[in-house]
């Protein structure tokens, strides 16, 4: 090795030692880089992070030690010190022996600190992987030099370039194992090369590097006199941040809080995403458009001059216009888009799948909307990049579909801009987190679609009717009684003069809806088509009765949220399978039972319930002529 | 071309962002302070994030009768300082069957910290509490989220996280009117290190509790643990005398089950310069984490404690 004098880690320990005020100094002022490492199994992952934790003295001896006494207990390398188990945190995966989720590390140099994303390798994570290189600023692909590109190295570099990341390290490690050769490194450094190409990855940076021996780590390694490039911690320290090239674009802040302290005081607090803003400076606040100029940039360390990307700060405008979580500020004569559909990349990450027309609710920046995605127009392959046709997308699949919102949404394409371009999606009932996005443009459409003020308003039509119009939505097992029910309803509103109409499920699908089959996907639609029918008659003055399965809470939701509040009456026809199979007015549960008929609700398809419907009508008490009146009362 | 922002700078931007997302997107939050130097730097951010307004929740002490001293005075002062309610919660069954450090073991720890923390989480109906953990203290903490999710129960499940992507945290959860729902943790200062922390004292002149700088303290040896005899409550074991010596904690909890170190280190500078060059890591002057082998901290953690 290099003599001690070299070494920048030595260097900073006597700089703590001797003059801990000149350290302090030096580390006030490092900046920080974020970045991730991606490898198969057994590429040395681990090692290498291991490596550069213990260089920079982040390891200390009760950690070594106890580090040292697991090794040899449940480690892979023998007497050696595992580093994979320094890297491993929760004790299930340890006991399998695998990472499954993104652990974040820490290190510094003189003049970095670093976040290290360390993300498995498995095919079945790429929803950490992605996770993991959402932050990042770089990303340290390895390869076993004896093993060359393959198919993960493929799916890794795919991944972080589809995430933005710009800044790619190919690390061809384990380079003692072949003799330091050059013309092995030459050969897949060529390779990747040409796969870099086709996938749109302009640059890259290639080392020769052992993590295990520490050649072309920290040093440069005499082993590889061929290669004249910096070490990987050099590159590492001087690698341009996103921050940097984030600050030098238009302004945006997405608003995250409205500070009101009191009546004199109004601040727009958020994190800044791109640009700077100056007191003086003209912005616009979108949506609503208007315009203003910033007073001030208030921060508890006083006012400032000046303010850019990566801050936290608060800004006071000279005019009291509305504002409010979810706008974004703009400078006055570079405003971000709007719209309400766009195209992007979905990456699902739940164990339920996408179902095409189902409203999530979609987060960007501070901004929450519904959102509903259409079939996606084809699903990556991961390892190969080929296009598929697909349906759904499972979970880990990466694909890319229509999507729609129901409000417009301000946004960049997240190629330009990670922070307006990239999105997650939450489930609307279990409230997980079920899928990332990224925006690739606004579809044309929106822009050209425009709502016509209608002068005969909804409340006019009502009042000519003299009624109140309303939506009775009769949910339960096929063979529950809905249908029938449904008309003894209809016709005693009718003999009391009430415009009404009925939407049966039977007849829906011979006409509106005879492009529909069973499968979950197509009984969202079903749902959905149903729910904007009855939205126009309601619009329209009618009471609209609706008889359908209807089984998923989710999308009897969505058409509570399609009305007013107060006009969706959800009303549960509750009768138990048994007794709905017992009496099978159509013969369908037979022939379900018989195999001839899929999906069949209560049977292989599933129902959920209402939790907490307007009525609900048991029909094992009830005579259907019973559960009319009371319905109608 | 203006300076690239520091690490600090963009920390301190991270942690303060965070805090705001939970402010706008929950019901009740609260911060737990404990009154150690993570708890002083998260008060400070609290301040920073909502400056002019004061911190729009209050401050929750879960506390075990058993800090020290020192603790309780400047816990009232931080509270006054940021114009925050300050709310001590003390298990009230632990309190009447008098669990203390010396006779308990660690059934102290269980239903003084969690479930006294449960129980406080619970009667003020908190849907959201930020702590001081990080990431760096512990190997099974660098893989919690930001925002980390327990069930009604207060349980924690690392198998069923919400991935977190870009800056976007995801706060919804279930909580029907009038049940006890789910509640999230949040971790704004996950991404500093120990070094980022007294870094960040230092230069903010943050007031922290006097036991982090070196000072004569009355102490006893036990176990290899130098243990400071803090009040009269210390039940000394025959032939025990304190002596004095000067020392200093690098962390803070109930004081019988609290290790000093010994050190001259007066100053920040001077107690970074002997964090740095020493060679143990931080959690080492707790015994909780010894409990139950690798794993202690993890079990700890599904069953509620933070
Ligand atoms: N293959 C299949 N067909 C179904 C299923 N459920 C209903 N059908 C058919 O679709 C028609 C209309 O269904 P729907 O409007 O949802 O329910 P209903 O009016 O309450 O019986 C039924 O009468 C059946 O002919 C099912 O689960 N699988």
């Amino acid at each position: 090795m290099t003599d001690a004098s070299h070494d920048p880690v030595y260097v900073t320990e006597v700089l703590i030692a001797e003059d801990i005020d000149a350290y302090l100094d030096q580390h006030q002022h490092k900046t920080m880089l974020r970045f991730i490492t991606c490898g198969s199994v057994d590429d040395g992952k681990s090692t290498l992070i291991g490596r550069l934790l213990y260089d920079s003295k982040m390891i200390f001896e009760d950690q070594l030690a106890s580090l040292e006494s697991e090794s040899k207990k449940v480690g892979t390398q023998g007497q050696e010190i595992d580093f994979a188990l320094l890297v491993d945190g929760l004790a299930a995966e340890r006991e399998q022996g695998i990472t499954i989720d993104v652990a974040y590390r820490f290190f510094s140099t003189e003049k970095r600190k670093f976040i290290v994303a360390d993300c498995p390798g498995h095919e079945q994570y790429t929803r950490n992987m992605v996770t993991g290189a959402s932050t990042a600023d770089l990303a340290v692909i390895l390869i076993d030099a004896r093993k060359g590109v393959l198919v993960q190295t493929r799916r890794h570099s795919f991944l972080c370039h589809l995430l933005g990341i710009r800044n790619i390290v190919l690390a061809v490690n384990k380079l003692d194992l072949v003799g330091y050769d050059q013309v092995v490194f030459d050969a897949i450094v060529a390779e990747y090369s040409a796969f870099a190409k086709e996938i749109g990855i302009a640059a890259f940076t290639a080392m020769p590097i052992s993590g295990f021996k520490g050649d072309n780590i920290i040093a440069p390694s005499e082993n590889t006199p061929w290669y004249t490039g910096p070490p990987l911690l050099t590159h590492l320290e001087t690698v341009e941040l996103d921050t940097t090239r984030d600050a030098a674009r238009p302004f945006r802040m997405p608003v995250q809080w409205v500070n009101r302290p009191n009546l004199d005081f109004r601040g727009f607090s958020g994190l800044i995403a791109t640009g700077s803003v100056k007191p003086g400076d003209a912005v616009r606040v979108l949506p609503s458009g208007k315009t203003s100029t910033v007073k001030s940039i208030v921060t508890f360390d006083g006012e400032l001059d000046e303010a850019r990307a990566g801050q936290s700060v608060t800004i006071c405008l000279d005019d009291e216009i509305d504002c409010s979580r979810g706008n974004v500020l703009a400078p006055a004569d570079n405003p971000p888009q709007s719209a309400d559909q766009f195209e992007a990349t979905i990456v699902w990450m739940d164990d339920e799948p996408l179902l095409p027309g189902r409203a999530y609710w979609l987060k960007l920046a501070t901004q929450t909307v519904s959102a509903t995605v259409h079939e996606p127009k084809y699903q990556v392959n991961v390892n190969n990049m080929e296009h598929l046709a697909a349906k759904t997308l499972e979970l880990n699949a990466i694909g890319v579909a229509n999507i729609a919102t129901d409000r417009p949404i301000i946004f960049e394409p997240y190629e330009h801009h990670r922070q307006l371009g990239g999105f997650i999606f939450v489930d609307k009932l279990s409230n997980a987190t079920i899928a990332a996005g990224m925006i690739h443009f606004a579809l044309r459409r929106s822009q050209n679609v425009h709502w016509q003020a209608l002068e005969v308003s909804r409340e006019k039509h009502a009042i000519l009717k003299n009624q109140k119009p309303a939506v009775l939505w009769f949910t339960g097992l096929s063979g529950a009684g809905k249908s029938t029910i449904a008309n003894l309803v209809e016709k005693k509103l009718h003999r009391m003069n009430r415009h009404t109409f009925l939407l049966d499920g039977d007849n829906v699908r011979h006409g509106l809806n005879r492009d529909l089959g069973f499968t979950d996907a197509d009984r969202v639609e079903n749902i959905r088509r149903v729910g904007e029918v009855a939205k126009l008659m309601a619009d329209a003055g009618l009471v609209v009765i609706a008889a359908f399965i209807s089984p998923f809470r989710a999308e009897r939701e969505m058409v509570r949220k399609m009305l007013p509040t107060g006009e969706f009456i959800e009303i549960y026809v509750d009768t138990p399978l048994s007794v709905a199979e017992a009496r099978d007015v159509k013969g369908l549960y037979k022939k379900a039972r018989a195999g001839d008929l899929s999906n069949f609700t209560g049977l292989d398809s599933p129902y959920e319930a209402p939790e907490a419907p307007e009525l609900r009508i048991d029909t094992m008490r009830l005579s259907t002529e019973q559960a009319a009146e009371q319905i109608v009362a | 071309m203006t300076r690239p922002l520091t690490h600090l700078e963009r920390l301190e931007a991270e942690s303060i962002h965070i805090m705001r997302e939970v402010v706008a997107e929950t019901q009740n939050p609260v911060m737990l302070y404990s009154v150690g130097k993570d708890s002083a730097v998260m008060l400070h951010l609290a301040r920073k994030a909502f400056f002019p307004s004061p911190p729009p929740f209050p401050l929750l002490h879960v506390d075990t009768t058993w800090k020290f001293q020192e603790m309780y005075k400047l816990r009232a002062k931080a509270a006054k300082d940021a114009g925050m309610e300050l709310l001590v919660y003390q298990n009230l069954e632990a309190k009447e069957r008098g669990i203390n450090p010396f006779d308990h073991g660690s059934l102290h720890t269980d239903m003084w910290k969690t479930e006294g923390l449960k129980q406080a989480l619970d009667k003020y109906g908190f849907d959201a509490a930020f702590g001081g953990a990080r990431r760096d203290e512990e190997k099974s903490r660098a893989k919690e989220r930001i925002f980390s999710f327990r069930t009604a129960s207060h349980g924690w499940d690392p198998k069923n996280q919400r991935p977190e992507l870009w800056n976007l945290y995801n706060a919804r959860k279930s909580a029907r009117v009038g049940e006890r729902g789910e509640s999230i943790r949040v971790f704004p200062i996950s991404n500093w290190t120990e070094l980022d922390i007294w870094q960040y004292i230092h230069l903010e002149g943050i007031e922290i509790v006097p036991l982090y700088f070196s000072a004569m303290r009355p102490t006893v040896e036990r176990d290899g643990m130098l243990l400071m005899v803090d009040d009269e409550r210390f039940r000394l074991n025959p032939g025990e005398v304190p002596v004095e010596r000067s020392i200093r904690f690098r962390t803070l909890g109930c004081y019988p089950l609290t290790g000093a170190v010994e050190s001259e280190a007066a100053t920040l500078p001077a107690i970074i310069q002997e964090m740095l060059l020493t060679t143990t890591s931080e959690r080492q002057g707790r015994t909780i984490d010894k409990d139950e082998g690798g794993a202690g901290m993890e079990v700890k953690k599904q069953q509620g404690y933070f």
